[in-house]
């Protein structure tokens, strides 16, 4: 009879369909971005076969500059011979520390001065003015929570009050201490987390005395775009920012005069317990690669994803490639 | 200890925590010593969700049910009438608010005019439908009886086609709720702001604004339902008994 | 280590590598003010390859995981009806909460990946799939299920062989609802780290780049309403008698 055969194939082909469909799901990774060659040698990372053996997921925060971070920290490693995955953009610090805690990654990029003044409630003006200063107070304080962090990055960022040149000029505005009076009518524009932040909101309106019209969370890509539309009188910028540079005519940031936004440089949170499994060769490549991570070549890498929209993975490459890490 | 909260929570937000997050202030995950949650930012928050939601249906329906009904009764316009409200269904929310914030700016009004952009193809779709889908015998009847065009529209296509209708505005609320509440990536504060930002508000903040906004949205459909009830007319309701 | 003052001879960039930029040399991508950036759309779009095949992958599998679920759950109800109501009241709780948040809900459950995302989205087809499917067979004209009865079918028989195929295009309509939004859902999933378009929407420099995500959505639209064609095709080839009617 056609009808029976007709619908027993296509109760097959339902079938068929199904197992396929969770036969790839099964199969498929989520996101695997192993990259590099390290074994065709001439790049100053060898590859070690040890290394083989172990698996690393290397996570990011959830912007441009942290995105580039990421993938130049798991190339180098991929080129290094270890399996490498990325999981970036996981979103602000307090989900990326928890995200190595719960082993979802195995590290990521973090600033000293953020770990100092976010996680362990150190107040700015004691955060440690030198770089290797504020990187073993941070990693003495990680340590207590079995984790870790490795030597910092020759940059360093900090957070900044920005605005427009000309909002800047009108209102005379040269220090953060000039809003003293105006800022009731000025609106500020940050990321979210930004209204608990020591180093962001919250210390403006403890250190500052500031109290601004209101205050308008937007995701971190939209910091520069909310000034341009002309809906935020006041935005929090980076100083590694790739716009300040290249647009000095446009935006402009106010000088930290009472020391409020401390800068950090970027220390790598892994687990002890990974740094051990990993070997030798997994802070070492990471320290390697760092090495070229002047505040120029920082906002070149930053100028190209975030003006000339390259993919954070392809900026990291030409970095790497450019410094004569990878082949 | 600060660092004490974080990772040392329990991996699942309890529902008795997600209620406390609700009715009181809680101290957040990030140090600086402000608190989040309580009561009136539940309120504020919902709020705002339900202004922009139901200005946008408001714009959407003086947009859409006039084209619609026009169309639907004088039975032109099917390819576009259908074909909106399928490519309607195929806008992703996520691409609508990004692209609403990079190209013309955040905020209250630019978010309302682009979720009633998101509520039009449904209402229109099912404006159209409805009216058409009334018999056309009872067309001719009432054609016969005298009444003009617009008279058969408003006497007898409407009240036969308020079904459809409701339909087409229920799934145009749904979609609109759905997109303002991740509205707080382009700086509008909605319940979404919870959900999205575990960060600040922990995962007890997470799953209040799941129970909030799914109770708005029930509560938006059950509303419907009984405005729905209040425009059938007696007729309908009896034979629909 | 001292911040920047001795970098050794590897781990110099190269000559050239830092590049200057001023405002008037940054190219059409930079500027805020350019809705769409035709030659770099032109020679990037290669980018968009990856997300877009991760985002049919979401797609695929989620609408057969959930109507898998679905169509079993409203063979369960069939003979059932107490069951319907409770089933649909289900459904549909799924159905109101907005996909987002179901995300965030799952995320410390299941973990970041492709699995959440799928989880969630197939969650949200289940009404629109099961609802179809119970009407289209509750539909079906008691006076032919008589017929096949007393033709001495069985009723499994009944089930296969002549419900489900007149519910047929109800059930592939539904389908057809539950691919179109799942495909413009299913960019939530960069949230998840579950990959998709909607990672050139939301993640490196593009939630400022209207370009990237016009051409995401334009893709992830594009894709929707193909799938719905394709069902739409389906549904024609699989109601032969339809087809024969209209003629």
């Amino acid at each position: 009879m056609r009808t029976r055969t007709s619908w027993a194939r296509a109760g097959t082909a339902a079938l068929l369909a199904l197992a396929l469909a969770l036969g790839v799901a099964a199969c498929g990774s989520s996101d695997d971005d192993s990259t590099g060659n390290g074994e065709e040698g001439g790049g100053a990372i060898v590859s070690n076969p040890k290394n083989g053996k172990v698996s690393l997921t290397i996570g990011s925060k959830n912007f441009p500059e942290q995105e580039i971070l990421g993938e130049i920290y798991a190339q180098a490693l991929a080129a290094a011979g270890y399996k490498v995955k990325s999981d970036l953009n996981l979103g602000s610090e307090t989900v990326a520390l928890k995200a190595v805690k719960t082993g979802q990654i195995s590290g990521y990029p973090e600033y000293a001065s953020t770990a100092l003044t976010s996680f362990f409630g150190i107040e700015p003006e004691e955060v440690p003015a030198d770089a290797e200063g504020a990187y073993l107070a941070a990693k003495a304080e990680f340590f207590k929570e079995g984790l870790t962090a490795f030597p910092p990055t020759p940059f360093a960022s900090a957070n900044a009050v920005g605005t427009l040149k000309k909002t800047a000029e009108k209102l005379g505005l040269k220090d953060v201490s000039d809003l003293k009076g105006k800022s009731e009518e000025l609106t500020l524009y940050g990321s979210p987390e930004c209204r608990q932040r020591i180093d962001c909101l919250a210390g403006l309106e403890k250190y500052y005395g500031l109290k601004f019209k209101s205050f308008h969370p937007v995701d971190i890509g939209l910091r520069y775009t909310v000034l341009e539309k002309g809906q935020a009188d006041l935005s929090i910028l980076f100083t590694t920012d790739p716009q300040l540079a290249a647009e000095k005519d446009k935006f402009v940031i106010l000088e930290d005069d009472k020391q409020v936004f401390p800068a950090g440089n970027v220390i790598f949170v892994t687990k002890q317990s990974t740094a051990k499994q990993a070997g030798p060769d997994y802070e070492k490549t990471i320290l390697q690669v760092q090495k070229g991570l002047t505040l120029e070549v920082m906002q070149e890498l930053d100028a190209r994803v975030e003006l000339e929209k390259q993919t954070p993975k392809q900026a990291a490459a030409a970095y790497l490639k450019s410094a004569g890490y990878t082949g | 200890m600060p660092l004490a909260q974080l990772g040392a929570a329990p991996p699942l937000a309890s529902f008795g925590g997600a209620v406390e997050f609700i009715f009181t202030p809680q101290t957040s995950n990030v140090t600086g010593g402000k608190t989040v949650g309580g009561f009136s930012q539940v309120v504020e928050l919902t709020l705002t969700q339900l202004q922009v939601t139901v200005l946008a249906l408001a714009l959407a329906l003086v947009v859409a049910l006039p084209i619609g009904l026009y169309l639907g009764h004088r039975g032109i316009g099917e390819f576009f009438a259908i074909g909106l409200g399928n490519a309607g269904r195929a806008i992703p929310e996520l691409a609508l608010i990004a692209l609403m914030a990079a190209a013309i700016g955040v905020g209250v009004l630019n978010l309302t005019i682009a979720l009633a952009v998101l509520g039009v193809p449904p209402i229109l779709t099912n404006a159209y439908v409805g009216v058409r889908q009334v018999d056309r015998a009872t067309v001719d009847a009432a054609r016969g009886m005298g009444m003009s065009g617009f008279e058969v529209l408003r006497r007898v296509e409407v009240p036969l086609a308020i079904p459809t209708l409701f339909a087409g505005i229920r799934g145009a609320t749904i979609a609109i709720v759905a997109t303002a509440t991740i509205a707080p990536l382009a700086g509008v504060l909605t319940l979404g702001d919870f959900i999205i930002n575990e960060n600040v508000y922990g995962e007890d903040g997470v799953l209040a604004g799941a129970i909030l906004v799914a109770l708005l949205a029930l509560a938006l459909e059950f509303a419907l339902a009984g405005l729905q009830r209040l425009f059938t007319s007696r007729g309908l309701k009896v034979s629909t008994a | 280590m001292p911040s920047g003052s001795l970098i050794a001879a590897v781990g110099e960039v190269g000559k050239g590598f830092i590049h200057e930029r001023s405002s008037e040399t940054l190219p059409c991508q930079a500027r805020s003010d350019e809705l769409f950036c035709f030659d770099w759309a032109k020679d990037h779009i290669d980018r968009y390859a990856t997300p877009t095949v991760q985002h049919l992958e979401l797609v695929a599998i989620s609408v057969l995981a959930g109507f898998a679920i679905a169509f079993a759950l409203s063979l369960l109800a069939h003979r059932r009806p107490w069951l319907r109501p409770p089933l649909l009241a289900g459904t549909g709780v799924l159905y109101t909460i907005p996909s987002i948040a179901f995300f965030f809900l799952l995320l410390p459950i299941t973990g970041r990946g492709r699995e959440t995302a799928i989880i969630a989205l197939s969650a949200y087809t289940l009404q629109i799939i099961y609802r179809n499917t119970t009407s289209g067979l509750a539909n079906v004209p008691a006076s032919v299920k008589d017929a096949a009865r007393g033709m001495g079918l069985s009723e499994r028989q009944v089930l296969w062989k002549v419900e489900l195929p007149l519910a047929t295009p109800e059930i592939v309509a539904g389908l057809r609802i539950a691919t179109v939004s799942t495909v413009a859902i299913a960019t939530l999933a960069v949230f998840a780290g579950g990959g998709g378009l909607g990672t050139q929407i939301y993640g490196g420099g593009n939630l400022n780049f209207a370009t990237s995500i016009i051409i995401a959505g334009g893709i992830a639209i594009l894709m929707a309403l193909t799938f719905d064609a394709v069902l739409l095709l389906v549904q024609w080839l699989a109601t032969p008698w339809r087809r024969a009617a209209h003629e």
